[in-house]
């Protein structure tokens, strides 16, 4: 079963990390290759010739890409696989994962590259705009234990990798994010607990070293 | 069975357009709206709070946005005719990828042909052309990107068609002449009522680019 199944990965991007969790919230084995992003293999090249950017999932041979398709992809060749969907099966709450899960990629991840990418104004726009966001993602959670309801979802997926991103966020953008948005950082502890997350994250000290060393690189050039 | 439908639309939004194309297949009533965008209705505020984009469809008073997973929820709430998505989910993660490209590349760049010039125009208008190849490719030899029938790529997709004219006179160059395959699909989708019903008149696209770019103070 493993032999069918590789994802081309690279243990800090947010985005592979989405995939890691749905596969390892449906119990799936797989076989990761991570790459080398300033070295990319011929496989990946050959896979996702269009973009030529992981996360790929290669299932028999053949490759899916862009992480929030091959979420929802792997939610429905193995529905099976856990005793709740991913994504929900009314259309309605389907279509509002989705249009969160499309906010999380619309919003955080370009502002929040700019919180610990950018200086000056740019970083002060950004860090306004980004709080904005993540309150925004705090109403729609409300009093909710996951953005899923009662169960973790597409859109818990979708968005709980760039908690990783929070250490270098604050300290770039020098705020405090459970200041700003309590709820928001309670549901991240709370997906934390699960073994598919905490085990599918890299440490936010890390990931900070290595935003930061990829700054330096864009500022060197 | 419906329930009630309404669309606030933009007429020349090719997004919008995705949306009464799927209506339209599904031969579903609703209620189209207009919307002003220099001067947003109440409503498109209250449904749409997070964006204050169009289109928006609502149904039976519960708001759906952004276009592709508007005609997903419709593909699905009216699934016992016309449907959309395949059912292999390969080929469905497929169409789906196909459509966030149109989403990533054909808007911006397309955009770029009438809001920029010089180099910049001319770098747009050389991706457009590569971008459009590599859709023409996935095409093959079927009559539509669903294959033998009409699918959700041919939706996402065919709304730009009617762009096309103003890209064309903006950029300086003719798509069928690069891409005379998606063309001659573009026509095919033309044949159909939903597509034809929905699509607005190129001319009045171009006019109305035109009036925005003097409104927008672009030379």
């Amino acid at each position: 079963m493993a032999d069918e199944l590789v994802l081309l990965d690279f243990w800090h991007s947010p985005f592979a990390m989405r995939v890691r969790i749905a596969l390892a919230e449906k119990g799936i084995e797989y076989e990761s290759r991570e790459e080398d992003l300033s070295n990319k293999s011929s496989l990946l090249l050959k896979m996702n010739p269009v973009y030529k950017q992981i996360p790929v999932l290669i299932h028999r041979g053949r490759p899916v890409c862009e992480s929030l398709i091959i979420v929802e992809y792997i939610d429905e060749v193995w529905p099976h696989k856990s005793p709740l969907r991913l994504l929900p099966s009314s259309p309605y709450d389907k279509a509002n994962a989705m249009f969160w899960a499309d906010y999380v990629d619309k919003k955080i991840y370009p502002s929040g590259k700019l919180v610990w990418g950018a200086t000056g104004e740019v970083q002060e726009a950004a860090k306004k705009e980004m709080i904005e966001n993540l309150k925004e993602l705090e109403g729609e959670l409300g009093d909710k234990p996951y953005f899923g309801g009662e169960s973790f979802g597409f859109t818990d997926v979708a968005l709980i990798p760039f908690y990783t991103w929070f250490y270098a966020l604050e300290t770039c953008g020098d705020f405090s994010i459970i200041e700003e948005c309590p709820k928001l950082v309670a549901w991240t502890k709370r997906c934390m607990q699960r073994e598919s997350v905490s085990k599918s994250l890299p440490d936010q000290y890390k990931v900070y070293c290595f935003l930061m060393e990829l700054k330096n690189k864009f500022e060197a050039k | 069975m419906e329930g009630e439908v309404v669309l606030l639309d933009f007429w020349p939004s090719m997004f919008g357009m995705r949306t009464r194309i799927a209506l339209a297949e599904k031969q579903i009533k609703y209620e189209y709206r207009e919307e002003d965008l220099r001067n947003k209705s109440a409503l498109l505020l209250q449904m749409n709070p997070v964006h204050k984009k169009i289109p928006v469809l609502i149904h039976n008073g519960k708001p759906i946005c952004e276009s592709l997973i508007q005609v997903q929820y419709i593909d699905e709430v009216w699934n016992d005719r016309a449907p959309l998505l395949p059912p292999n989910p390969y080929q469905r993660a497929t169409a789906r990828f196909w459509a966030d490209f149109v989403d990533k590349k054909i808007y911006d760049l397309g955009g770029k042909l009438w809001r920029t010039k010089g180099e910049e125009q001319e770098a747009a208008k050389k991706e457009l052309i590569e971008c459009l190849k590599l859709l023409e490719g996935q095409l093959g030899d079927n009559p539509y990107f669903g294959g033998k029938d009409f699918g959700f790529l041919d939706v996402a997709l065919v709304p730009f068609y009617c762009w096309f004219y103003t890209y064309e006179k903006f950029g300086r160059f003719s798509i069928e002449a690069e891409c005379p395959k998606l063309i001659a699909w573009a026509k095919r989708c033309m044949q159909k009522e939903s597509v034809a019903k929905s699509l607005a008149d190129q001319e009045k696209i171009y006019d109305f680019v035109l009036h925005l770019k003097k409104a927008l103070g672009i030379e």
